[in-house]
């Protein structure tokens, strides 16, 4: 048995010149199963007596709002927000969580003469972390940009008061720069130091020995969709408050 | 000295380097909030998620090291 371990996602089949690899599909199976799991839920939406399924995606929504709500302060800010970081949330979730489905890692396709797994985790895939990134760099660009208007964003960079503050802006431009590298490598180094570590160790021991780590795989995974979703909501939360605090952008990085 | 060999020890170098300052950050900020748990107990709801959250920000340099060690190993 040889190691087989790289950063890039392997490439299954070509649509034209557009190369569909492992992680895309499975992207698009993990997006199908949430959009039909929940409207399975729409569709048997119950008011008195809930089920057992119902009951579970009422009290992740109904935590998770009330979470948004305590970080943010204002119950109109939140309802603008809640829909993209929990979208992100969950998304990243059972992302995660379906890498840790038995027997997946055996589903392969014969391409060349090499196989190839269908699946592999969608979040060790830097392109679509990187896209998940942009979206909330972006979104947190425009939220500055409407609060504050173009010019007092722009004066928050370029300040010529004093050498000091004029200093201060400039380097606030590399915080907001160093915000997609942070962001995006904090999740996509975590899942796939995950999963090095995790087929390091069946390398090495087949039995027993790697549970330690998968448990600890099972941590990451809830806790980084859980952090990349909330540090949204804080970026956001930054980036829409009135108050000139020059010194909160620094401590955001 | 080989190019192979060369990867590997700068490899071990940067993770290993690169985990100490986050790590003796993380154990502060887990022993603060253990600390402010074990006062008020009531807060500690409130308390875990910052903890979670501030410790993922701390964390952010021994990633950029683990990232570029797995660039250098499998890059």
């Amino acid at each position: 048995m040889e190691l087989n371990i790289s950063l890039a996602p392997d490439i299954l089949f070509y649509i034209g010149s557009l190369p569909v690899t492992n992680t895309l599909i499975g992207s698009f199976v993990i997006s199908v199963v949430i959009i039909a799991a929940m409207l399975l839920v729409k569709k048997r939406l119950k008011k008195d007596t809930p089920g057992k399924f119902q009951n579970l995606v009422e009290f992740l929504m109904s935590g998770s709002y009330d979470f948004v709500v305590s970080i943010i302060g204002s119950e109109k800010k939140a309802k603008k927000i809640f829909p993209l970081a929990f979208t992100l949330f969950i998304f990243i979730l059972v992302a995660n969580l379906a890498t840790f489905i038995p027997g997946q890692a055996a589903v392969t396709f014969n391409r060349e003469g090499e196989s190839v797994a269908i699946f592999r985790a969608v979040m060790a895939d830097y392109g679509m972390v990187f896209v998940m990134t942009m979206i909330t760099v972006i979104l947190v660009q425009i939220v500055a940009i409407a609060v504050h208007g173009p010019f007092g964003y722009m004066g928050k960079f370029f300040n010529f008061k004093s050498p000091l503050s004029f200093f201060l802006g400039l380097m606030d431009i590399v915080g907001e720069l160093a915000k997609i590298v942070s962001l995006s490598f904090r999740l996509f180094g975590n899942i796939f130091a995950g999963e090095v570590l995790g087929s390091v160790m069946l390398f090495l021991a087949p039995f027993f020995v790697p549970l330690p780590f998968l448990f600890l795989g099972l941590l990451s995974a809830v806790v980084q969709a859980f952090v990349f979703a909330v540090l949204t909501v804080v970026f956001v939360k930054l980036a829409s408050e009135i108050e000139e605090e020059e010194l909160v952008e620094e401590a955001s990085m | 000295m080989e190019l192979e060999a060369a990867k590997m020890l700068g490899a071990g170098i940067a993770i290993g380097l690169g985990a100490i300052g986050p790590g003796i950050g993380e154990g502060i900020a887990a022993s603060k909030a253990l600390e402010a748990i074990g006062r008020n107990p009531e807060a500690s709801g409130k308390i875990v998620p910052l903890m979670f959250v501030s410790m993922a920000i701390a964390e952010s340099t021994a990633i950029y090291a683990l990232v570029i060690s797995l660039i250098i190993l499998f890059g």
